[in-house]
C-alpha cells in the first residue's frame, strides 16, 4: 500500500492540490506582487511568534504528557478528551473564552486585584504566545502521550530490573524522535494566525502575513500580492518541515507484547507532587476558558433557532465526510515525502486556497453547488499533516518491528495491513479520526467565496448571529459546536482505544 | 425502482421552476442571514414580481471581480461607500435610472449607479450606567483618562475600522498621527472585525466600543435594554452608507430594474431599521420606529467621496499604524 511509487505519486497529488490553486491565483493576479516594508515586518513577526509558540507548546507538553502517561486518576480519559477542544473552537469564541479568564475583567484579575497585586494585562506579544499555547499545547500533549504509550511495557520492566534511568534510556530517545515533528505542525498552524494574534497582540504590532493577505484580497483586490504572500507561507512551512523531519532520528524500541504498561519509576514523593502540579496547571489553563464558553452558552442553547440546528446537522455530515476523505488520503501518504507535501496544505492561507479552487472550478460549475465538497476537501487538506504526524511514528515502529517477520510469513499487500499494521495503528487512527472530525466541524475554511444561503455550516451561523447582535444565541450555538466537536472526537478516539488498557 | 417516480417528480418540479424567472442577488453574509433584512425583503419582493429571488452570499466585491462578466448576479446589494470606487471601476454595473429625490440621507447623493438603502454613523458605544460623563467631543475622548478602555476594529480588515481612520483624518487632518498617539494608551486592542469587538464590549472587557450611532436601537427595541448609548461628538461623525447596483450583463434586466426601484419603496425602507439596525435611506423620520426616533443623531456629518477616500486612505491607515505600533 505504501510502496515507493504509490507514496511518491500520492505526495505529488496532494502537493498539486495546493500548488495548482495558489498558482491559479498568482496567474489571475498577473504575477508576483511587490511587498512593502510593512509586509516584511509582518513576515518577521509571523515567523518569530510561530517559532516561539511552537517551542513553548512542545516544551510544556513534555512534563504534562509524562505526568498523564504515568499517573492513573479518575477522570483521566475525560481530561484527555477535553484537551482536544481548544484546538477546534472557532477563533472568535476561543478569544472571548480566553479573555473571560485572562482579560482585564477576567477571572484571574478578579482574584488578584483585590489582593493588591498588579492587574494582569494580557494584550501584547505575551498574549499572542499564551493564546497559541492554549490552542496547541493539547495537541502537543496528545502527540507526546502517544509516544509514551508506544514504549513497550517490557522496556519499562527491563529498566526497572536493571535499575536504569528511565528518562535517559527510554523517554529522552522517544522525545527526540517525536518533538521535532510536533514542533513543525504547531509552527505551521501558527504561521496562519490572524484574528487571535491581532486581538491578543493588542493591535497593529501583531500584524501577521495572513492579515496582509486578507487586506490585499478584500480591500485592494491585489491577487498577485495575496498569492505572493501565500507562496512565502508555503516556503516557510516546507522549510520548517524538511528541517524537522531531518532532525528526528528514526530508531525505535523494538517490539513488545502490547501489554499494559506498569511503571516502577516516578513513585517518589517529589515525582508525584510534580506530576500533580503539572496536570492541575494544564487542566486549569485549558479548561477554565472552555468552561466559560460552555457557561456563557447555556442561556442561549435552549432557544436556538431551527436554522442553527440545520447548520449543525450539515456540519456533522461535513465532518464525517472530511474524516473519511482524510484517512483515505493519509494511508498512501505515510512516508517522509507524503508528510512534507501535506505540510503545504496547512501552511497556505485558506483564503488564497479557496480563491484558487474558485478560479479553477468557476468555468465548469456553479461554485455554490460544490461549496460543501470544496469545504470538505480543504478541511481534509488542512487536517492531513496532523493525521500523518499522529500515524507515522506508529507505522514506522510497526514496520521496524514486524516487517521482517511478516515478510518471512509471506504477508503482503492488504493482508499485511489488515493483520499487522491496522490493529497496531488502531489507537493513533482513532485519535486522528477524532481530531479530523472535530477540526472539520470547527473550520470555516473557504466557505466565504462559495457559500449561498443554503449551505451555511455551524461556525458560519455563529458568525452570522454575532454579526446581527444576537450574542446570546451565538454563545448557545458555540456551546453546541463545542459539544458536537468533543462528541465526535471522543467517539472516534474511544473507538481507537477499545480493548486497550490505557 | 422507487427512485424512478421520485426522479420524474423532481424533473417536473424543476420544469415548473424553470418557468418562474430567478433574480439572483449577491449580498453580504449578514444581509441574507436569517437574522438580517434579507428574508423579509425576499418575501415582499416575490409577492409583487412573480419571480424567485435568490441570494448568493459571501465576500461581495471580490466574488464579483473574480467572476467578471460571467457573474450570475443580476443585482448586488451591500456595497459600502468606501469600496464603491473599486466596484465602479470594474465596469460591471449599469446606471440605475431612478429618481432619487426621495432619499432622506443627511448628505447630498447624486450617484447614477449605486442606490443607497441604509446609513448610519461611526460612534463609540458605552454603558450609561457605568460611564455617566461620556466624552462629548473627539478632543474630550483623546484627553480622557488613560484607564478608559476602548476596543476598535482594524482598518485593514474591517469596514468600520476603515471608517474610523477616515473619521480621525477628517477631524484632525495632518495631526491625525498625534491624535492616534493620544488615543493609543486607551486602546485595549484592535480586532479583525466588528463582532469580536462588540462581543468584548458586551462581556465587559472594554468600556467603549467602536460601532454605529444606531447600535443602541437594537438593545432598546429587541432587548428592552436602555443602558447602551452612543457618545455624540461635537466635531461630527463619519457617515457610512450601504448601496446596491444592477449588473450590466444581467439576464433579468427588467426584474433587476424592478428590484432597484423596490429598494426606494416605503415597504422596503420600513423593514430596514429593525432588521438591519440602521437608518433607512429613503423614509421620513416620522415613519421610523419609536426606538429610532429617540436616538441622538449627530448634528454634523463628515464624509469623504469615494475619490477623496481613495486618495487619503493609505495615508490615514499609515498614521494609525505608526502611532499604534509604538
Amino acid at each position: 500500500m505504501a510502496s515507493r511509487a504509490v507514496s511518491v505519486s500520492a505526495a505529488l497529488v496532494v502537493a498539486g492540490m495546493v500548488l495548482v490553486p495558489v498558482t491559479a491565483v498568482l496567474w489571475r493576479g498577473g504575477g508576483f506582487g511587490g511587498l512593502g516594508p510593512a509586509d516584511w515586518a509582518a513576515l518577521r513577526f509571523t515567523l518569530w511568534q510561530a517559532a516561539l509558540s511552537a517551542l513553548l507548546s512542545v516544551v510544556l507538553a513534555i512534563p504534562v504528557a509524562r505526568a498523564l502517561a504515568r499517573r492513573a486518576f479518575p477522570g483521566r480519559s475525560a481530561l484527555i478528551a477535553l484537551m482536544g477542544a481548544p484546538f477546534i473552537l472557532p477563533v472568535i469564541v476561543a478569544i472571548l473564552g480566553l479573555l473571560s479568564v485572562f482579560g482585564g475583567k477576567g477571572v484571574i484579575n478578579q482574584l488578584i486585584v483585590p489582593l493588591g497585586l498588579t492587574r494582569l494585562d494580557i494584550y501584547g506579544y505575551h498574549g499572542v504566545i499564551l493564546a497559541h499555547v492554549f490552542f496547541n499545547l493539547p495537541l502537543a500533549v496528545r502527540l507526546l502521550l502517544q509516544g509514551w504509550l508506544s514504549i513497550p511495557a517490557e522496556r519499562f520492566r527491563l529498566a526497572a530490573t536493571l535499575n536504569a534511568p528511565v528518562w535517559q534510556v527510554l523517554e529522552w530517545p522517544m522525545l527526540r524522535r517525536l518533538c521535532p515533528g510536533a514542533f513543525v505542525v504547531i509552527f505551521v498552524i501558527c504561521l496562519g494566525s490572524f484574528a487571535v494574534a491581532l486581538t491578543l497582540g493588542g493591535g497593529p504590532r501583531a500584524t501577521t502575513v495572513e492579515l496582509a493577505i486578507y487586506q490585499a484580497f478584500r480591500f485592494d483586490f491585489d491577487l498577485g500580492k495575496a498569492a505572493t504572500l501565500a507562496m512565502m507561507q508555503l516556503l516557510l512551512g516546507l522549510a520548517a518541515g524538511l528541517v524537522a523531519l531531518r532532525l528526528a532520528p528514526r530508531d525505535g524500541f523494538g517490539a513488545g507484547l502490547d501489554r499494559q504498561v506498569a511503571r516502577w519509576d516516578g513513585i517518589s514523593r517529589s515525582a508525584k507532587v510534580a506530576d500533580t502540579v503539572w496536570i492541575t496547571l494544564a487542566a486549569g489553563f485549558l479548561l477554565l476558558p472552555l468552561a466559560s464558553v460552555a457557561w456563557a452558552g447555556v442561556p442561549g442553547l435552549f432557544t436556538l433557532p431551527p436554522e442553527v440546528w440545520l447548520a449543525a446537522g450539515r456540519s456533522v455530515l461535513l465532518a464525517l465526510g472530511a474524516t473519511a476523505l482524510t484517512l483515505t488520503l493519509a494511508l498512501p501518504l505515510l512516508s517522509r515525502a507524503g508528510e512534507a507535501a501535506a505540510l503545504l496544505g496547512v501552511s497556505v492561507s485558506g483564503l488564497v486556497l479557496g480563491t484558487g479552487f474558485f478560479l479553477l472550478l468557476q468555468p465548469f460549475v456553479r461554485p455554490a453547488s460544490v461549496a460543501l465538497v470544496v469545504t470538505m476537501l480543504v478541511n481534509a487538506l488542512m487536517a492531513l499533516p496532523f493525521v500523518l504526524r499522529i500515524l507515522r511514528p506508529g507505522l514506522d515502529g510497526a514496520k521496524a518491528d514486524f516487517a521482517r517477520l511478516s515478510a518471512s510469513l509471506g504477508l503482503s499487500g492488504w493482508a499485511l495491513w489488515r493483520i499487522v499494521y491496522l490493529p497496531r495503528l488502531r489507537r493513533p487512527l482513532g485519535f486522528a479520526a477524532g481530531l479530523t472530525a472535530a477540526l472539520s466541524m470547527g473550520d470555516l475554511g473557504v466557505i466565504t467565496l462559495f457559500a449561498d444561503g443554503d449551505t451555511a455550516t455551524l461556525p458560519l451561523q455563529i458568525y452570522r448571529l454575532m454579526g446581527s447582535y444576537q450574542m446570546e444565541s451565538a454563545r448557545g450555538a458555540a456551546l453546541l459546536l463545542l459539544a458536537l466537536s468533543l462528541g465526535a472526537f471522543w467517539l472516534f478516539d474511544k473507538g481507537g482505544r477499545v480493548n486497550a488498557d490505557t | 425502482m422507487k427512485a424512478l417516480p421520485f426522479v420524474a417528480g423532481l424533473m417536473l418540479a424543476s420544469a415548473a421552476a424553470a418557468e418562474t424567472p430567478v433574480l439572483t442577488v449577491y449580498a453580504p453574509d449578514y444581509f441574507a442571514s436569517e437574522w438580517g433584512p434579507g428574508p423579509g425583503i425576499e418575501a415582499a419582493f416575490e409577492e409583487r414580481c412573480g419571480c424567485d429571488l435568490e441570494y448568493k452570499t459571501g465576500e461581495l466585491l471580490p466574488r464579483l471581480l473574480l467572476e467578471g462578466a460571467n457573474t450570475e448576479a443580476d443585482v448586488a446589494i451591500g456595497f459600502n461607500s468606501d469600496i464603491t470606487k473599486k466596484a465602479r471601476e470594474s465596469g460591471l454595473f449599469a446606471p440605475h435610472g431612478l429618481d432619487t429625490s426621495a432619499l432622506t440621507l443627511p448628505i447630498e447623493w447624486n450617484d447614477d449607479t449605486f442606490v443607497p438603502f441604509n446609513y448610519s454613523h461611526t460612534a463609540f458605544i458605552y454603558d450609561n450606567t457605568k460611564i455617566t460623563d461620556a466624552p462629548t467631543s473627539f478632543d474630550a475622548l483623546l484627553n480622557a483618562p488613560d484607564d478608559l478602555r476602548l476596543v476598535l476594529q482594524d482598518p485593514r480588515s474591517s469596514i468600520s475600522g476603515l471608517a474610523l481612520v477616515l473619521w480621525v483624518q477628517q477631524v484632525y487632518g495632518e495631526k491625525s498621527e498625534e491624535a492616534w498617539a493620544k488615543l493609543a494608551p486607551k486602546i485595549v486592542t484592535v480586532t479583525k472585525g466588528w463582532s469580536e469587538s462588540y462581543g468584548m464590549f458586551t462581556d465587559g472587557e472594554a468600556d467603549m466600543v467602536l460601532s454605529y450611532t444606531t447600535s443602541p436601537a437594537y438593545h432598546i427595541i429587541a432587548e428592552e435594554d436602555l443602558t447602551k448609548s452612543a457618545a455624540i461628538f461635537d466635531e461630527g461623525h463619519y457617515f457610512m452608507v450601504e448601496s446596491a447596483a444592477k449588473l450590466k450583463n444581467s439576464e433579468q434586466s427588467d426584474l433587476a430594474d424592478q428590484f432597484m426601484a423596490f429598494i426606494l419603496s416605503e415597504e422596503f425602507q420600513t423593514m430596514i431599521p429593525t432588521s438591519n439596525w440602521s437608518f433607512p435611506a429613503a423614509l421620513a423620520d416620522d415613519k421610523w420606529p419609536e426606538g429610532f426616533k429617540a436616538l441622538p443623531v449627530p448634528e454634523k456629518v463628515l464624509f469623504y467621496s469615494e475619490d477623496e477616500a481613495a486618495a487619503v486612505r493609505n495615508e490615514a491607515i499609515e498614521a494609525w499604524r505608526r502611532a499604534l505600533s509604538q
